[in-house]
């Protein structure tokens, strides 16, 4: 199980433009595969462009109490990229004026960072229709501090979105560490009490799967039959949806696809998975993601890639919604992940 | 020539069948994504129907394929060993029940 995080353990990895390298050559330079931007060329969808924002996700900082083999962040307890309050002011200014219906606070831990709270309660005046909180179950019991976390979202009617990669502990901790399950299940258990995730409930709670390991995701539908029963039988937890998310080649779950050696098949799978259809859906077309320093960029991997937006407009300060619309999206070999199959987002399939 | 009979990189090129007889390579497709197909058993079920099956025939295409096959669909690799022992308990079985038929025909033949 890993302990660090690419950057502390100073991975060659760790830098988005190494990751971009890899994604770029071999099977992808000698022609073995096509690139993306080839392969939506095909179906007459390059360049991607972005259509009206929905979605403002914001990314208020990389650290996290978990460390998790798959994360797309690189996140820890060992990264310091956290949001500053001033910056968060600007986040509240430009959602004032927004018209996305959604906002999306995610990380790291989005909790860990000190001025989350106060983030969200400012954030909550405005009255946006959808106000998502990425919460990773573990941080609700990771500190007395945290316990009471299920009322406070409760209090500010956020819908909580939570990942649980399985409904067994031998497959769950695998992936997020030792004592991620039986913690998970605490936290599931305290978030239904207060009523989030029961029928009919208003409290909105969702469950994020990835797969743990190098393999696509199963049907969104039949997985979350298998979800729901086997949480209902084996703990009588409840939940609404259940997202499945296709793990993007980059970060740590690059560097686990190199190390045991599944990247060429992996890639191979995304490639053969492709779906034209779910093209028009992917989540950077009607989505802008904010870094925790403030910078934009048209989805959270992007963000870890270092691949800023297409535009004029770059950082939180001088936001232009009206500019960003229409901006050419940045894409590489990673976007794969978001056309295989059924589609992936942070709401799960698209197509 | 390749020097083995059986290359992991074939599995990708089954759809090829089809070039060589289009209408029964098609028709064989068509019926095969229709049997995988939610019906009164699950996809899951059938996932791990085949994975049996395939253990079974000892077909490693299969057994790549269904394996992967379940990973996706989320089913564990205790289920899987299952499964596969519900395939070895009626390979073996099957050798043993036919020693009824070897017992009858020792007991007919000796005195
Ligand atoms: S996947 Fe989520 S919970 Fe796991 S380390 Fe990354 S940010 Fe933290
Ligand atoms: S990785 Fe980001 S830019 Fe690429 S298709 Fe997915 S959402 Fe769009």
């Amino acid at each position: 199980m890993i302990t660090k995080s690419l950057h502390k353990r100073e991975s060659a990895l760790a830098k988005s433009k190494k990751q971009l390298e890899i994604l770029s050559n071999g099977i992808f330079q000698n022609g073995e595969l096509p690139t993306f931007k080839n392969k939506i060329a095909e179906s007459g969808q390059f360049p991607l462009t972005a259509k009206k924002l929905e979605i403002l996700q914001i990314n208020v900082g990389y650290m996290c109490n978990q460390v998790c083999s798959h994360c797309h962040v690189d996140a820890g307890p060992d990264r310091k990229e956290i949001m500053t309050r001033e910056t968060m002011q600007q986040c509240l200014d430009v959602i004032k004026n927004t018209g996305a219906h959604t906002l999306d606070l995610t990380g790291g831990a989005p909790e860990m960072n000190p001025n989350f709270r106060w983030f969200v309660e400012e954030a909550a005046k405005v009255g946006i229709k959808d106000f998502i909180v990425r919460s990773n179950l573990t941080i609700i019991r990771a500190n007395k501090k945290y316990y009471d976390l299920p009322e406070f979202f409760k209090k500010y009617n956020i819908h909580v979105v939570s990942s649980m990669p399985h409904w067994t502990r031998g497959k769950t901790d695998k992936q997020r560490g030792d004592g991620v399950f039986d913690a998970s299940i605490q936290a599931l258990k305290m978030l239904n009490s207060v009523g989030y995730g029961m029928p009919d409930s208003d409290l909105k709670l969702d469950l994020v799967y990835n797969p743990s390991g190098a393999f696509l995701p199963a049907n969104q539908a039949s997985l979350e039959k298998d979800f729901k029963r086997a949480l209902k039988d084996d703990f009588d937890i409840q939940f609404h949806n259940l997202f499945a998310i296709t793990n993007l080649p980059i970060s740590r779950f690059l560097d686990y696809l190199i190390a045991s050696e599944n990247y060429e098949d992996y890639m191979y799978a995304l490639v053969e998975a492709y779906n034209p259809t779910a093209v028009k859906s992917v989540m950077c077309t009607n989505t802008i993601s904010v870094s925790w320093d403030g910078y934009l960029y048209d989805c959270d991997f992007n963000q870890m890639l270092e691949l800023p937006v297409n535009s004029k407009v770059k950082h939180i300060s001088d936001y232009n919604e009206e500019l960003l619309e229409g901006r050419n999206i940045v894409i590489s070999q990673h976007c794969y992940g978001c056309t295989a199959g059924a589609g992936s987002s942070c709401q799960g399939s698209v197509a | 020539m390749q020097k083995t009979y059986y290359d992991p990189a074939d599995l990708k090129k089954f759809g090829k069948i089809s070039e060589w007889n289009q209408e029964l390579g098609d028709k064989f497709f068509e019926y095969y994504g229709k049997v995988f197909e939610e019906g009164s058993l699950s996809a899951r079920e059938k996932s791990l129907i085949a994975l049996a099956v395939a253990h079974t025939i000892q077909c490693p295409y299969c057994i790549d394929a269904y394996t992967g096959d379940g990973l996706q669909r989320g089913i564990t690799k205790e289920e899987m060993m299952e499964a596969l022992h519900v395939a070895a308990a009626i390979r073996g079985g099957a050798s043993l029940v036919h020693g009824v038929q070897m017992m009858n025909k020792v007991n007919k033949l000796e005195m």
